[in-house]
Order: C-alpha cells, then sequence, then structure tokens
C-alpha cells in the first residue's frame, strides 16, 4: 500500500512559524494514538531537532498511518538509521 | 454584492462529496466509474481519514468459518439496535454485505485467509447463528488493519477513476436555494486560508463521527462532526444524537481503548480504597457485568470522591495479579499501550481508566438511498441535491447502539447506495441551478467572523470546558437533573463562544481558525445531544437513564429529531417493516 502523500519540507519562503502551522496540520491523523505521538512531539520538541532529525521528522510524516504506529509503537525498526532514531524519540517522549 | 462574494473563486462539478473516509470514498468511486465529474473534499490527506483507526474488520454473512446467513446477520443487528434500527435498511444492509465485501477483495483488499483460500473470519460480540443461538463468525479482518486497506484500495481506484481531489480543505457551510436545493458547499483552502465556492448539483457528506465531542474518547481529533453541524446549519434536523456508545475502560484522560479483554483474562477495578467496587454493583457479573453498568459504576465512584489520582477523576484497572508472563502472552496490546503512553508496566501496576466514548449513531437522517429526508406534514421528504453517508449518517441501521464490525459495512453499503441515487438524480438534472448568493454570503459571513480582533476568550478554553461539560452531564450517568444542568451549562457556553476571539489572525495554515470552526460545529451538536438526551424518558441501547431504567417501547419506540432553529424536537416513527420478511417485533434484549 502506497498512497502516501509526497510531504516535503516547504519550497516556498515560509517563516518558521508558517512551517510549524503547516506541519501541526499534518500531525492531524486518523488515529487518536498518532494525534497523541506527534501532535506533542511537535510542540515540545520539534524546534529543538537537528536538521537530520527534521529531515527523518518530514520522511515519518509521509508513511501511512498504520505503518507509523507500527513504528511508533516499537512494533518494528524502520530501515533508514535517522529515522528510526527520530522514531524512538518520539515514542520516548509520549509518556505521561 | 460584497467584493469577497465578488471575488470568491468558484469551481463546477457535478457531484461533491464531502469527507474521503470509507464512506465518501466509496461513494464517489461508483459516481466517477458513472463518468460522472466527481470531486472530493477532505481536511485531511484521504488515507488519514479515521477510517484507517478500524482494525477488528467488517461483518458479512459469507459463512466461511461457521455456517450463517444474512438473515441471521439482520436479526443481531436488530436486537443490537436495541428496536430502534429501521428494518428496511437493516435488511438492505445485511443483504448487501456479502457482496459488497467481494468487491472490496476484487478491487483489491487483501483480506486474511483460511486455510482453504477463503476470506478469514473472526466471531465478535452480538453475532449468533440462527436468530440467537450459538455464537457466528461473521467479522472480515485483514490482520488488524481492515480499515487501512479499505480506505487505500478505495483511494487507489478513485486515483484511476480520475475523481477529483481537494486535500487539505475545509469544508464550512452547505449552499441552499429558496425552493430548497442543496448546490454545492463552501470551502477553506487550509494552505492559503483562501475560500472557494464549490458548486455542484449533488453534494454528500460523509464526514464521519463526533467523538471529540466528550473529553474521554477513542476518536482521533479530526473527528468533530463536521458535517452534522453544516447540515444543522441548513435547516435539517439531527436524528437520534442522543445516542452516543460509550465504552467503559478508556485510558483516563487519554481515552485509547483498553480491551474488554483485559478483564475477561481476570483483571479487576478498584477505587482509591483499593475496594474491589464492582462488587457492589453488580454481585455475580462483577467486573464482567454488561459495558453501561460498568460506565455507569466507575462514574459513580468517582463522583462519590472514591476516584484515583491528583485529582480523583478516574479509577484503576488491577492486572498485576495476573502476572508478567499471562499478561505478555494474552493481552499484549495492552501491555504496549501501559508502557508507551503511561510509562505503566501492567505487571507492576495498576492501568487509570474512565469511560470513553467510541461511536456515533446518531446523524443526518436519510432513507435507505442515501437522500437526507425530513419531516413534512404527511411523511418525510428529500432534501434535493443532498445525500449523506457513513458514520454522520443516520440510516439508521445502528439505531441505539452499534455492532462491532457493522460500522465499516454500514459505510461501503450506503456510500454505495448514495452513489447510485445520486447517478440517477443526475440524469434528471442536468444542469447547474442558479446559484443563491445570499446563502453564499452567510457562508462567508460564517467564515469571516473569526476576522474579528480583540480581546476574547480562547478556542482552547471553550473546547475543554465543552468536552468536560458533555463528558459529565451528558456522559454515561444520565437523570433529568443531570441532564438539564447539562442543557443549561452548553447553553451557557454557546453565549461565552461569542465572546471567542482568534489572536492569529495569519492565512497561511491558520490551524487556530480551523480549530474554531471546528469547535463551533461541536457546540452545536453538543446542544443537539444533550437536548434529545434531556427529552428521551427511557433506557435504551447506549441511552441509560438511571431515572427510567427501563426500555418504553409504548412511548419511545421512535426516532427523535432534533432541530437548531428554536432548539425544537420532532419524532418519528421506526420502520419495522422490512422490505421482504416478517419483521422482527420488539423484544427483551438479553444476551
Ligand atoms: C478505534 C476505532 C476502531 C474502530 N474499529 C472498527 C472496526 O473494527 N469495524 C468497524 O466496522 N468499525 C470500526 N470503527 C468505526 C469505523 O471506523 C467508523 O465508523 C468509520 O470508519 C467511519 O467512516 P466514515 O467514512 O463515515 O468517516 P471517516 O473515516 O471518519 O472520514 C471522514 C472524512 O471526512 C473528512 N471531513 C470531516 N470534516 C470535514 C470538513 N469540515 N471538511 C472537509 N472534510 C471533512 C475527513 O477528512 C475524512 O476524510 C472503529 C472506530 C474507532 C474509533
Amino acid at each position: 500500500m502506497n498512497s502516501t502523500t509526497t510531504f516535503k519540507p516547504a519550497q516556498t519562503e515560509l517563516s518558521p512559524e508558517q512551517e510549524l502551522a503547516r506541519l501541526r496540520w499534518q500531525c492531524r491523523r486518523g488515529m487518536l494514538e498518532l494525534d497523541m505521538f506527534l501532535e506533542s512531539f511537535l510542540e515540545k520538541s520539534f524546534l529543538q531537532l537537528t536538521a537530520t532529525e527534521k529531515t527523518a521528522f518530514y520522511t515519518l510524516l509521509n508513511y501511512p498511518d498504520q505503518f507509523l504506529l507500527e513504528y511508533l509503537m516499537g512494533r518494528s525498526v524502520p530501515l533508514d538509521k535517522d529515522v528510526a532514531h527520530v522514531a524512538k524519540k518520539i515514542q520516548a517522549a509520549a509518556g505521561p | 454584492m460584497s467584493s469577497a462574494l465578488r471575488d470568491l473563486p468558484r469551481r463546477q462539478f457535478d457531484s461533491l462529496v464531502i469527507g474521503a473516509g470509507g464512506g465518501g470514498l466509496r461513494a464517489a468511486l461508483q459516481l466517477a466509474q458513472a463518468d460522472a465529474k466527481v470531486a472530493v473534499v477532505s481536511k485531511v490527506f484521504p488515507t488519514r481519514s479515521h477510517t484507517v483507526a478500524a482494525q477488528g474488520g467488517i461483518n458479512a454473512a459469507l459463512a466461511n468459518v461457521l455456517p450463517d446467513n444474512w438473515h441471521w446477520h439482520m436479526y443481531d443487528t436488530i436486537k443490537g439496535s436495541d428496536y430502534l434500527g429501521d428494518q428496511d435498511a437493516i435488511e438492505y444492509m445485511c443483504r448487501a454485505a456479502s457482496k459488497l465485501v467481494i468487491e472490496l477483495e476484487h478491487a483489491g483488499v487483501p483480506f486474511s485467509r483460511l486455510d482453504n483460500g477463503k476470506i478469514y473470519q473472526r466471531p465478535f460480540g452480538g453475532q449468533s447463528q440462527n436468530f440467537g443461538g450459538e455464537q457466528a463468525a461473521r467479522t472480515c479482518a485483514a490482520a488488524d488493519r481492515t480499515g487501512h486497506v479499505i480506505l487505500h484500495t478505495l483511494y487507489q481506484q478513485n486515483i484511476r477513476a480520475k475523481t477529483h481531489f481537494f486535500d487539505e480543505y475545509f469544508a464550512i457551510d452547505l449552499i441552499r436555494d429558496d425552493n430548497g436545493f442543496i448546490l454545492g458547499a463552501l470551502v477553506l483552502e487550509i494552505e492559503t486560508g483562501e475560500p472557494l465556492l464549490i458548486e455542484a448539483k449533488t453534494t454528500l457528506l460523509a464526514t464521519g463521527g463526533a467523538g471529540q465531542l466528550f473529553r474521554t474518547n477513542t476518536n482521533a481529533h479530526i473527528n468533530t462532526g463536521d458535517g452534522l453541524a453544516m447540515a444543522l446549519r441548513a435547516g435539517i434536523p439531527l436524528q437520534d444524537m442522543e445516542f452516543f456508545q460509550f465504552h467503559p475502560t478508556g485510558i483516563a484522560g487519554r481515552g485509547m481503548l483498553i480491551t474488554e479483554g483485559a478483564r475477561g483474562e481476570g483483571g479487576y477495578l478498584i477505587n482509591k480504597d483499593g475496594e474491589r467496587f464492582m462488587e457492589r454493583y453488580a454481585p455475580h457479573a462483577k467486573d464482567l457485568a454488561s459495558r453501561d453498568v460498568v460506565s455507569r459504576a466507575i462514574f459513580t465512584e468517582v463522583k462519590e470522591g472514591r476516584g484515583c489520582g491528583p485529582n480523583a477523576d478516574h479509577v484503576m484497572l488491577k492486572l498485576d495479579h495476573l502476572g508478567k508472563e499471562v499478561l505478555e502472552k494474552r493481552l499484549p496490546g495492552i501491555c504496549e499501550t501501559s508502557r508507551t503512553f503511561l510509562h505503566i508496566e501492567p505487571s507492576e501496576e495498576p492501568i487509570p481508566v474512565y469511560p470513553t466514548a467510541h461511536y456515533t449513531m446518531g446523524g443526518i437522517p436519510t432513507n435507505r438511498h442515501g437522500q437526507v429526508v425530513v419531516p413534512v406534514e404527511q411523511g418525510e421528504e428529500c432534501i434535493p441535491g443532498l445525500y449523506a453517508a457513513g458514520e454522520c449518517a443516520c440510516v439508521s441501521v445502528h439505531g441505539a447502539n452499534r455492532l462491532g464490525g457493522n460500522s465499516l459495512l454500514d459505510i461501503v453499503v450506503f456510500g454505495r447506495a448514495a452513489g447510485n441515487d445520486i447517478i440517477k438524480f443526475l440524469k434528471e438534472n442536468r444542469y447547474h441551478r442558479k446559484i443563491d448568493e445570499a446563502s453564499v454570503q452567510a457562508a462567508l459571513d460564517h467564515l469571516h467572523r473569526w476576522d474579528q480582533k480583540g480581546e476574547g476568550e480562547s478556542v482552547a478554553e471553550i473546547r475543554a470546558d465543552l468536552k468536560a461539560v458533555m463528558e459529565e452531564y451528558c456522559g454515561v450517568f444520565r437523570t433529568e437533573e443531570i441532564l438539564q444542568q447539562g442543557v443549561e451549562k452548553v447553553l451557557e457556553i454557546e453565549q461565552r463562544m461569542k465572546n471567542v476571539r482568534l489572536q492569529d489572525h495569519s492565512k497561511i495554515f491558520n490551524t487556530a481558525r480551523i480549530e474554531a470552526l471546528e469547535v463551533e460545529n461541536l457546540l452545536d451538536i453538543a446542544v443537539a445531544t444533550v437536548t434529545s438526551a434531556l427529552a428521551r424518558q427511557e433506557s435504551r441501547g447506549a441511552h441509560s437513564r438511571i431515572d427510567y431504567p427501563d426500555r418504553n417501547d409504548q412511548q419511545w419506540l421512535k426516532h427523535s429529531l432534533f432541530f437548531k432553529e428554536g432548539r425544537r424536537l420532532d419524532y418519528k416513527p421506526v420502520t419495522l417493516q422490512p422490505l421482504s420478511v416478517d419483521t422482527f417485533p420488539p423484544k427483551a434484549r438479553v444476551y
């Protein structure tokens, strides 16, 4: 199943706030679990990510919901090392 | 003519579908394959619709595992609905089920297989053979991602059929003319913040449920019932809104489901004193009492000050006595969820739980062709050009209580049926009607209300208060007094809403504005829900009233209809006559 988006860092000149707003909408997903993982991570941690981590975060957002859930719940590990690293970070940040 | 109206970009399609979940996509596919020019609008990328969350499966009496037939499925659905379901629509759905599941298979849905190559089916609650006999196995599954594969398959089929997608567009209001025709909708491009008028000969609402109405719920954040509120604002009533399905054990403060299996395996609930309180409420069944009994018991413990945690607002599900090995083997999902979201090891500590809202049984009233219908002096009448399907619609096949596996079925059956009826409508209505500019202006005014500047309350505050009020005053514990307070509190919030102002007036991806529009929608639906619940003086299915503990068929075997104007309630009879078989007369619902 590969009906996914091709969401990339913005090509146009978005301000950091606009970029964050754009990402916020990309974190709205079809499952409550994903909303919880992504929305809180975005607000709490996104701005502190390194450039490589940010790119990996964009890649993660492009995965279909079910696969994203598998990765964030730690049921499987993304092949790309950087993406796996960010997935782990998101998972670790999901606690109370 | 205002400049906003004059400058408004406009697009024309034969058919507009609002919502790209299973319901909307199934309808769009039917239309695109019939060469209609169809537009699908979705506030999130289509394959991020909530249908993706359905893991259990879809019901059809294929009889691949155990004997089965559509008539038994029909009986179970009617009984499950506590006899509030319309028997013509239920017969139609159950008869169509096998054909449509096989159609999905042919379209590319990779269902799990039995050794003989047939589609795998699992048993679910409420399924029986032979009209209430042995357990049946009716739920077709594609591992634990049935909704995901259905959604992706339908999306790809639509791409192939050249459906036009407006991804990340938010529908604001329906456009209606003086003759009552629906002519399309005003939508907002989320990326640019610019409005767009989509003119269409028919409009289908397929916007899903409204789980976000309650503080604790299992739904994705996008489930704000937008289509329900759009219908209300267009003068259309909402049907049976008092029926909302709750699950007794969601993770407190978060909402995710903890399956009944946890108590089935020997887990039990305790209050802050460590007391196993279900022994008081249900001495025999204890923690395995029916969902509504357990939900109400949890509510009562919290209400009477025996809740746990710093805010005493939940109870605990104790599992540690089962041992790590049993937990890992039999309840791996629960272990995973509580570790991830609570950092709790269930083999060492109990899990905080509270009843969680799950499914919207009520919705936009339709007949089995997906046409939206409203009462007139004699019977009912269709709203020309308007259709609804899926969780936002009330056909009504779920009545007072939905059975697991029946809503994925509902969305494909009635999505397709609506598509077929729209094709007929398009043949008879070849031209676009003249747009009613006043109606467009009203929709624009609705949007521009959020341009008001200045100090005011925040959307987040209103939303949090509304959800808390709905949970406390219109949740699992309902009495005249509590619901009356609920109505007052929701109306107070409605007043406060007038003073809400946005601080962010930017255009690009202004999610604050979208959230404001969503909260407005939730508020409209909240009024409908709590008003309908107060009026219904009986207990039926998911609506259980402490002060009216029994079902009352004499007075209440009828659908409620809530109108926004004047907050008026009306009622209409349940269709007890199926299409081709004998009726199933109401009986006590015992399992
Ligand atoms: C956790 C969970 C598990 C479930 N498991 C099962 C199961 O196993 N079996 C089963 O039968 N049912 C299950 N259900 C129920 C079932 O998933 C839903 O009832 C069904 O998927 C609803 O489909 P839909 O097409 O009506 O709406 P959705 O899939 O919710 O789609 C709604 C669409 O409308 C769009 N939309 C909404 N508002 C707007 C707006 N204002 N503007 C533009 N677009 C808008 C959204 O973007 C989305 O595309 C489950 C539900 C939950 C919460």
